[in-house]
């Protein structure tokens, strides 16, 4: 245990749309509470969802700070208008930690530091490598990749710190076109923010009935809970230090105290899961990416 | 180049396919090796390096250009054959390779600074930022843009940046942002990204159910579609899903993507080559689609109207029925 690096857990950004005094209320006992070292904030998925709760951001932000909380300000995962990218060129003079989803991000923060995100495709070596030269401090993997590509990267990872997503629905697409809007026969310039009408996504079924994906705007998730309980010690005795926890509209702060639990080797990983279930409701939990499957499975 | 000239980059699945191509008036063409270093990893298609040796001196005695894609993300420590399928591409006298992951762009740009780089459509790059990197950073002489911007983006980012750019002009709707989607390895754990395999043949099946069709893609129904229904080939983002109760295209209609009609607008947009998709398809589909978009663009280029010279393209567009994609509204 003590050749490894501290074990840190972080809170991912809120991918769904919630309304603003309520994501704050969940940030605020979230500072309180929550034993996690890092939080992501800002937003991933939608634009037109940025501005409200842009009046809140500040308060939150030192809110977390507070509580001695690390605050990273994640942006778009597909930058296509001159506001968007005007938006994260404003974050940065700001002076914000960016998380960078798009590779417009990496462009426009030169060699700052910052977090490359789990929508830039990072799997190997060498692009490890050059968004390092790039400023890179730390890099959060896709959600598709397997242990054995995760260990890899991490093995040789030097001075850039790797994170993996450990909990949550997985981000599976982003698109231009709004399927939530679509879902409600709406274009997405009239969507009236329908994505906000369901705070942990919308299921999305097959024809003979098996919940499958989760619609988020216009972004896609699985169904199923992504959770890495049990593959928490392989994958830091591999060398990864950061462990994400993504945001659902349930008790993530008991969410946190499970996986801080097993991190710091009070708690089994099978008596956990038990625990997670508690929490996580009916939504099924799964892994198969970790372990070289489809990603719906459960090993 | 002249830049009012727009150039017809056309798919080579086979060495035939590529011969049928050039032969129907290709300006240039785009093939792949025979393992998972190219976007379309399946079984049947592709070359290896004597065949694309041939296909070069083809080509090139027909004035036709080939580009060598080699556009998936090597798995961490195996970049061995992403790194073999450039340096084979430089051997192979190829115009250009098609690139998407960072590694492997650094890769060409050291090792083959002479051999012209082209960034990929899986390389998601749909701003004007991210174009920057790529050219700044790999020295990348054309993008191929995502299939999620209209006409007024695309001539839009062409102002900023002063890149070369190529457009999907016929072959599917892709309303996912691509290299960068999950879907298929989510359903079959087979990936798009890394194996170069979107919805595996060998993952599918069919199954009868009372008058109609099941479409399957690993263990998941993708659809279920009645007698004499289009369908189009079940991949997870043109499948048949349930919200609110109703079953619907969530994603995107079973329709293919045609622009022959709008290509006025896309020259005028400043746009430099005009990809057509399809090196899965057959020798005959290659003939047919790139001879009238040969015609189209000849009628173009002599300011005629080019209406006349569309033909019976319809039937070749995925699931029967056309679609601008995002061309005129950017799925707005």
């Amino acid at each position: 245990m003590s050749t490894r690096a501290s074990a840190q857990l972080t809170l991912g950004p809120l991918l769904f749309h919630w309304p603003a005094t309520k994501r704050r209320d969940f940030y605020l006992r979230i500072a309180d509470e929550a034993p996690v070292d890092i939080v992501y904030l800002g937003e991933v998925v939608c634009s037109k969802r940025e501005a409200s709760f842009e009046p809140f951001l500040d308060e939150v932000a030192e809110r977390l700070k507070s509580a001695g909380k690390t605050v990273v300000l994640s942006t778009l995962a597909l930058v296509t208008s001159k506001r968007e990218v005007a938006a994260i060129r404003e974050r940065v003079a700001r002076g914000w930690l960016l998380e960078a989803n798009d590779v417009a991000c990496v462009q426009i923060l030169g060699r700052a530091a910052h977090v490359v995100g789990p929508y830039i495709n990072v799997v190997n070596e060498a692009a490890r490598d050059f968004l390092r030269s790039r400023g890179a401090i730390r890099i959060a993997l896709p959600v598709e990749l397997p242990a054995a590509s995760i260990c890899t990267i991490a093995a040789t990872s030097g001075a850039t710190s790797i994170e993996v997503h450990t909990f949550g629905r997985q981000p599976l697409s982003v698109a231009m076109r709004c399927y939530h809007a679509r879902s409600h026969n709406l274009t997405k310039d009239h969507c009236q923010l329908v994505c906000s009408l369901d705070a942990d996504g919308l299921t999305a079924a097959t024809v003979d009935g098996m919940d499958i994906l989760t619609i988020n705007g216009t972004q896609t998730l699985s169904h199923g809970y992504g959770v890495l309980l049990a593959e928490l010690a392989s994958l830091r005795d591999a060398g990864v230090t950061h462990f994400r926890l993504s945001p659902h509209d349930i008790d993530m702060v008991r969410v946190a105290e499970i996986y801080r639990d097993v991190l710091d080797g009070r708690q089994y990983a099978s008596d956990a899961l038990q625990a997670l279930r508690h929490v996580a409701g009916n939504a099924p939990f799964i892994n198969g990416f970790m372990h070289g499957r489809e990603g719906m499975a459960w090993v | 180049m002249n830049a009012q000239y727009l150039e017809l980059v056309c798919p080579a699945g086979t060495p035939a396919a590529l011969r049928a191509a050039v032969d129907a008036g290709a300006d240039t063409v785009y093939c792949g090796f025979r393992d998972r270093s190219n976007a379309r990893n399946y079984r049947g298609l592709n070359f290896d390096f004597d065949e694309l040796v041939e296909g070069v001196s083809y080509a090139h005695e027909l004035n036709c250009k080939v580009l060598v894609a080699v556009n998936t993300f090597p798995p961490a420590g195996d970049a061995g054959p992403w790194r073999r399928a450039v340096d084979l591409a430089a051997e192979a006298r190829a115009d250009a390779v098609i690139l998407a992951d960072i590694g492997v762009l650094d890769y060409a740009a050291r090792r083959h600074p002479g051999l012209r780089r082209h960034l990929s459509v899986q390389a998601s790059a749909a701003n004007a930022p991210s174009v920057t990197f790529y050219r700044d950073n790999f020295d990348v002489k054309r993008v191929v843009l995502p299939r999620v911007l209209s006409v007024t983006d695309v001539k839009a980012l062409i102002a900023e940046t002063g890149i070369e750019t190529e457009v999907f002009a016929f072959g599917s709707v892709g309303p996912m942002s691509e290299g960068r989607c999950f879907l298929s390895s989510y359903l079959t754990g087979v990936s798009p990204t890394s194996d170069g395999a979107c919805a595996p043949a060998s993952h599918v099946a069919y199954l009868q159910q009372g008058g109609g069709v099941l479409s399957k893609l690993g263990q998941v129904t993708l659809n279920l579609v009645g007698p004499g229904e289009a369908a189009a080939y079940p991949t997870p983002c043109k499948g048949r899903y349930v919200t609110h109760g109703r079953a619907s295209y969530l994603f995107e209609e079973p329709v293919g993507l045609n622009a022959i009609r709008i290509l006025p607008e896309l020259k005028e947009a400043g746009v430099t080559a005009l990809k057509i998709e399809g090196r899965q398809r057959s020798r005959a589909y290659v003939t047919q689609v790139v001879g009238t978009f040969r015609r189209a663009l000849d009628a173009l280029s002599r300011g005629e109207p080019i209406e006349e010279s569309l033909g019976e393209l319809q039937l070749d567009a995925e699931g029967g029925r056309e679609t601008f994609g995002a061309y005129r509204t950017g799925w707005r």
